[in-house]
C-alpha cells in the first residue's frame, strides 16, 4: 500500500529535479573540470599525474553568449573539437571573423562565422595552429570563472595579444 | 509558501520537459528557400526532426539533415548528408558554367553536404565539409504540404 506510492513519489522528484537541472545547466551555466596544462598559467598551472582529477580545476561555463554568438578577444570559450564531436577543448580566442593573425609560417584570414583559438601554453596546446578556424557554431559555452581549487577562486580575465593579430 | 511552490513547481518542470525534448529528442521545423528542389518546396515546408540518429551516430549518406552554418553561426541550415567522414565524394565544381568535377575524401570528424538542387545552393561545395559538431538533427517526417505527408523522398537521380 504505502511502498509503490512513496517510490513512484521519489521517481517523480528525481525526475522534476534532473530535468530542471538539465536545462539549467544547458541554458544558463554548468561547472566543467579542466584536463591538460594547454591553458597554463590560468587553469591547472601545476599538471600532477598522479591525482589528475582531484586537483584539476574547475571552471564556471556560462551559457548566455549562446543567444547571439557576440565573442570579444580573449575570451575563453569551450568548443567541440572539429576532428571529433565528442571532445571538449577549452582555448582563448585570439582572432575573430574577419580578422588576419599571424602564426610561424603565414598569415591566416579568419572567414566568416569562424574564430582562432589558442592556449595560453603554446608549447603544448593543440588548438587553431593546427586545425585551423574553428567555426563558432561549435561553441558550447564561456568560462568566466575558477570554482576550485578553494585557493585560485577568482574571475576569468581576457587577455589579447595586440602584436600577432590584426583586426579586420 | 507550501501552495505557491506546488503550482509553480509543476509548470516549471512542464517547460523544462519541453526544453529537453527540443533539444535531445526532437523537434518540427520550418524550411524555406530553393536549395533542396524538388524534395522541398520554395515555402511552407514542415519537417519532423530527430536528435537520436545524430548522438548515437546513426546517419547515412541520403539523410536530409539540419546543421548550423559554418558561416553564420545563428542560422540552420538544411541539405543532403551525401558522404560521411573517409568517404571518397566526386561533385560537379560549377554546375552552371562547366562539367569540371572534384574528388576529395572526407576529413575526419566531417560530413560531406549537398542541396538537391545543384545550380541553386551553398553547401559543402562552397563552404567545405562541415565537422560533425555542427549537426543538429535529421530530418524523418513531412508533415506539411499534405501532398507531401511522410517520409522525405530519396535523392534524385
Amino acid at each position: 500500500m504505502g511502498t509503490p506510492s512513496v517510490l513512484w513519489n521519489v521517481a517523480k522528484k528525481c525526475f522534476t529535479v534532473g530535468v530542471i537541472s538539465l536545462t539549467v545547466s544547458d541554458l544558463f551555466s554548468s561547472i566543467v573540470p579542466v584536463r591538460g596544462a594547454s591553458m597554463s598559467p590560468t587553469f591547472n598551472p601545476k599538471t600532477n599525474s598522479l591525482l589528475e582529477s582531484l586537483s584539476d580545476d574547475r571552471v564556471l561555463v556560462e551559457k548566455l553568449c549562446l543567444s547571439n554568438y557576440k565573442f570579444s578577444h580573449g575570451d575563453v570559450i569551450v568548443f567541440c573539437s572539429p576532428d571529433n564531436h565528442k571532445e571538449k577543448h577549452i582555448k582563448r580566442i585570439v582572432g575573430l571573423p574577419g580578422d588576419w593573425v599571424g602564426t610561424i609560417y603565414d598569415v591566416v584570414h579568419i572567414p566568416e562565422g569562424h574564430c582562432w583559438v589558442e592556449g595560453d601554453n603554446l608549447a603544448s596546446s593543440l588548438d587553431s595552429r593546427s586545425f585551423g578556424p574553428v567555426p563558432l557554431g561549435l561553441v558550447k559555452g564561456r568560462v568566466t570563472h575558477i570554482l576550485w581549487p578553494p585557493n585560485r577562486v577568482s574571475s576569468v580575465e581576457r587577455k589579447t595579444s595586440r602584436n600577432r593579430v590584426s583586426p579586420s | 509558501m507550501g501552495e505557491w511552490s506546488s503550482r509553480v513547481i509543476p509548470i516549471v518542470r512542464g517547460l523544462c520537459l519541453l526544453y529537453v525534448t527540443h533539444k535531445y529528442l526532437g523537434t518540427t521545423v520550418v524550411t524555406y528557400g530553393p536549395s533542396m528542389l524538388p524534395t522541398l518546396g520554395i515555402t511552407g515546408n514542415v519537417l519532423l526532426m530527430e536528435r537520436i540518429s545524430t548522438r548515437t551516430g546513426k546517419l547515412r549518406p541520403g539523410d536530409v539533415v539540419f546543421f548550423r552554418s559554418p558561416e553564420n553561426p545563428r542560422r540552420v541550415v538544411c541539405k543532403r548528408l551525401v558522404g560521411m567522414e573517409g568517404d571518397q565524394v566526386t561533385y560537379v565544381v560549377d554546375p552552371k558554367n562547366s562539367d569540371k568535377c572534384n574528388t576529395i575524401v572526407v576529413p575526419k570528424g566531417h560530413v560531406w553536404v549537398e542541396g538537391d538542387n545543384i545550380y541553386n545552393t551553398k553547401d559543402s561545395r562552397n563552404f567545405g565539409a562541415v565537422p560533425y559538431g555542427l549537426v543538429e538533427g535529421k530530418a524523418f517526417w513531412t508533415l506539411l504540404p499534405r501532398r507531401d505527408f511522410g517520409s522525405l523522398a530519396p535523392k534524385p537521380k
